[in-house]
């Protein structure tokens, strides 16, 4: 590949290359700050500007681009991508979007490094500042603050599109062909953000009805040499104890479950032989268990402080859930909040039928059910409290109540015996309808339930009653509606319609003409004095 | 030589085409201006840096980037409400189209005046509507913003692919690529033109003027 490339080109190549991926990672993750960028144009040129482009280079993010890249450059297979997610302040997140750099093996071998590739390198950095403000993340990431913020992740190795949910877009941001491959910048965003702006910033229904954490111990201190730490603000330095990061095969993805907007059920589903250490949970950090590769998100809002946490959460990526992948199907795998406590934590990936839940299939639970039902359990023998308060059973709004019922037997799950009681009655559940929530989980249900109309003692078992309508009752006429109705139905005929009747009067009408015309005529003088009266 | 054309229409209310304009003009002309040229002897040239600045709309769900340099923003402000006026005046529901022109000057020899030779025009063409209430322009305002989106992905695409391009000028060749005139970027030579077409569509209105950026006429 390189034989027509001068030392001196590759090296200028290889220069370019690596920092425009560290200016594009500094593009966008400036872009999701939630602020507006001001530089400025200098007509002198300082030396420091890569690509004649006055971009700030935020420390942070330069250490984790470097960090993520390790010295290797992006190249054919080892695409640098930065995933954009969103992240409550309940803890729930979602991914938005994975901007990737990837070079593929189609090369320009004509091209002039030194000059063509580095302007054209210098406009698709332009292209990446409109486009990063195109995307649906950034109006989100614009409004971040109390209810939310905006997290990213960057990695290298292969791309992973599966925690966008299904039907995601993708936008190209460009092409730039090189004698070593050609490079492209590309862009997938999520597009059913439908359930976020729904709910983004209701309180009425809680999320996840009870809040796991509360009823947990905070976890000890073994626990925390494995846990992740906390995502951090600035700068991270305890980064060490993990494993390499180029490991992408062990990382997975969270997202929500696209189902109807009330769910918002997340599981993790680590393969299951990573599954040997718990998965303690404060309200936010997400431990992890070790040989989990950790990616730490790291708030791109680097002045946001969340007082009431001691950090976000960082996810844990367990080995690749291939099967699980969202492609066509709901948002893959979801996060929950989990008890920290010994026992295993097995953890579900809900709903899609056809899930063949592979990668949680061994310790986790298999869900056959219908695909609006979205289930995410905890299990763990030796906590059952810990089961019960973990299991979050989230009907879907609008569902159709008709269904039977899933009742525990009805489901495939080794430890059904462990499951809640209430199971069956929805009515009881507290999860299901919590009480102060204003939209019921299932509006069907309460249409069911209640008898609806109020009027006249209408009830379904065929009881005839007289019907009564309202204001009936008439003080002239001592009688009701259908008496007089009755009555009055059929009059008797006016005399002068009945036929006999009239014949004979015709008759008698035209016998009687000329008299009646004597008398008018003796009587001229009267009429005619009248008519001038009246004129 | 070919020049290429390339063509973006939009439909917006009448407080949102000025707003409009200069987001599609200056996502343009962002990818078509470069810093400074400082030439150095042996032919050799070191090029300045080219800041940029988020810009919100306040009329249209939208925020778009342009190329930090307030003349070069002056200029764009002035073409575009001078198309605003016109349209204004033609009637509520006009309809008319601006016109950037990326153009190189040919110098011809005296008395012939020099050439302007078009290698890119882009055409915007705007549709003015008129909404009853404003329920409607909350709709509006958020459709517009996802349509200027695209619009942008349409500029970056074509920009993307790398056509035809002036080659870069010697010293002496640089005014005819460039407009040197402003002091802090250096974007090609353009100038931007106007049509209205009145609301029956059937006759292009009087209003054709030329809006020259350069003192080039002479």
């Amino acid at each position: 590949m390189d034989s027509g490339l001068s030392p001196q080109d590759k090296k200028d190549l290889d220069k370019f290359i690596k920092f425009f991926a560290l200016k594009t990672v500094q593009v966008i993750v400036q872009a999701r700050l939630g602020e507006k960028i001001c530089t400025r144009s200098s007509s002198s040129p300082t030396g420091s500007d890569w690509f004649n482009l006055a971009i700030k280079d935020i420390p942070e993010v330069t250490h984790e681009a470097k960090k993520a890249l390790a010295g290797q450059l992006p190249g054919i297979g080892r695409s640098m991508c930065v995933e954009i997610s969103l992240k409550t302040s309940e803890g729930d997140s979602m991914e938005l979007e994975t901007w990737c750099l990837e070079m593929n093996e189609k090369c320009d071998k004509d091209i002039k490094v030194s000059y063509t590739v580095y302007n054209r390198l210098s406009v698709l950095l332009k292209s990446l500042l409109a486009i990063t403000r195109v995307t649906p993340a950034y109006k989100l990431s614009r409004k971040q603050g109390h209810d939310y913020v905006i997290l990213y992740r960057i990695y290298f190795g292969e791309v992973q599109l599966s925690g966008l949910g299904e039907g995601f877009q993708t936008v190209r941001v460009g092409v730039v062909g090189t004698p070593v491959g050609t490079i492209t910048l590309s862009c997938a965003y999520r597009i059913n953000l439908a359930f976020m702006s729904n709910r983004q910033f209701e309180r009425s229904a809680p999320i996840m009805g009870i809040i796991v954490d509360h009823f947990v111990d905070p976890p000890c201190s073994s626990q925390r040499a494995n846990m992740g730490h906390p995502c951090n603000y600035r700068a991270p330095d305890e980064e060490d104890g993990y494993a390499g990061v180029q490991d992408s095969q062990e990382v997975c993805t969270t997202s929500f479950s696209t189902s109807p907007p009330s769910q918002c059920v997340c599981t993790l589903s680590p393969s299951p032989s990573k599954l040997s250490k718990p998965l303690p949970l404060d309200s936010l950090p997400l431990p992890l268990a070790p040989g989990l590769v950790t990616h730490t998100l790291y708030a791109s809002r680097l002045s946001y402080h969340h007082p009431a946490q001691a950090g976000a959460a960082e996810l844990c990526h367990p080995a690749a859930n291939q099967g699980l992948h969202a492609g066509k199907e709901h948002g893959g795998v979801v996060l929950v909040p989990q008890p920290p406590h010994g026992a295993d934590a097995h953890l579900t990936v809900e709903h899609a039928a056809n899930t063949p839940g592979s990668s949680g299939g061994d310790d986790g639970l298999t869900h056959s059910g219908e695909r609006r039902r979205d289930e995410g359990r905890s299990v763990s023998p030796s906590d059952p409290v810990e089961s019960l308060n973990a299991f979050t059973r989230k009907i879907g709004a609008f569902v159709n109540k008709s269904n039977t019922p899933i009742t525990a037997a009805s489901l495939d799950l080794p430890f059904a015996a462990f499951a809640p009681r209430g199971l069956d009655s929805e009515e009881n559940d507290p999860m299901v309808q919590p009480p102060d929530s204003p939209p019921c989980p299932s509006p069907l249900q309460a249409s069911l339930h209640s008898q609806g109309s109020d009027g006249s003692g209408q009830q379904d078992d065929f009881v005839m009653v007289d019907f009564r309508p309202a204001f009936s009752k008439d003080d002239l006429l001592p009688m009701d509606l259908g008496t007089f109705y009755r009555e009055f139905q059929n009059p008797p005929q006016l005399a002068s319609l009945s036929l006999h009747i009239s014949s004979q009067s015709m008759a008698d009408d035209l016998d009687s003409l000329p008299e009646k015309l004597a008398v008018y005529e003796k009587n001229i003088d009267e009429f005619d004095a009248f008519v001038d009266m009246l004129q | 030589m070919n020049c290429r054309s390339e063509v973006l229409e939009v439909t917006v209310e009448a407080r949102q085409v000025e707003e409009a304009m200069l987001a599609l003009l200056h996502t343009i002309l962002l990818h078509r201006s470069s810093g400074k040229f400082h030439y150095k002897k042996e032919g050799t040239y070191s090029i300045g840096t080219v800041g940029t600045l988020d810009i919100d709309c306040d009329f249209i769900d939208f925020t778009f980037v342009r190329v930090s340099s307030e003349e070069l923003d002056r200029g764009i402000r002035r073409a575009v409400s001078e198309f605003k006026d016109a349209l204004s005046i033609s009637g509520s529901d006009g309809m008319g189209q601006i016109s950037l022109e990326f153009y190189q000057k040919k110098k011809s020899r005296w008395p012939f005046s020099d050439e302007c030779i078009p290698w890119e025009v882009w055409s915007i063409k705007v549709n003015v509507v008129n909404l009853a209430n404003e329920q409607e322009r909350q709709i509006c305002r958020e459709k517009v913003g996802e349509k200027l989106g695209e619009k942008v992905i349409n500029v970056v695409e074509v920009i993307n692919r790398h056509e035809y391009l002036p080659k870069m000028p010697t010293q002496s060749e640089v005014d005819n690529v460039f407009d040197t005139s402003l002091k802090d970027v250096q974007p090609y030579l353009y100038k931007i033109t106007y049509q209205i077409t009145d609301t029956l569509g059937t006759s292009v209105s009087t209003t054709m003027r030329r809006l020259i950026k350069d003192t080039l006429a002479l």
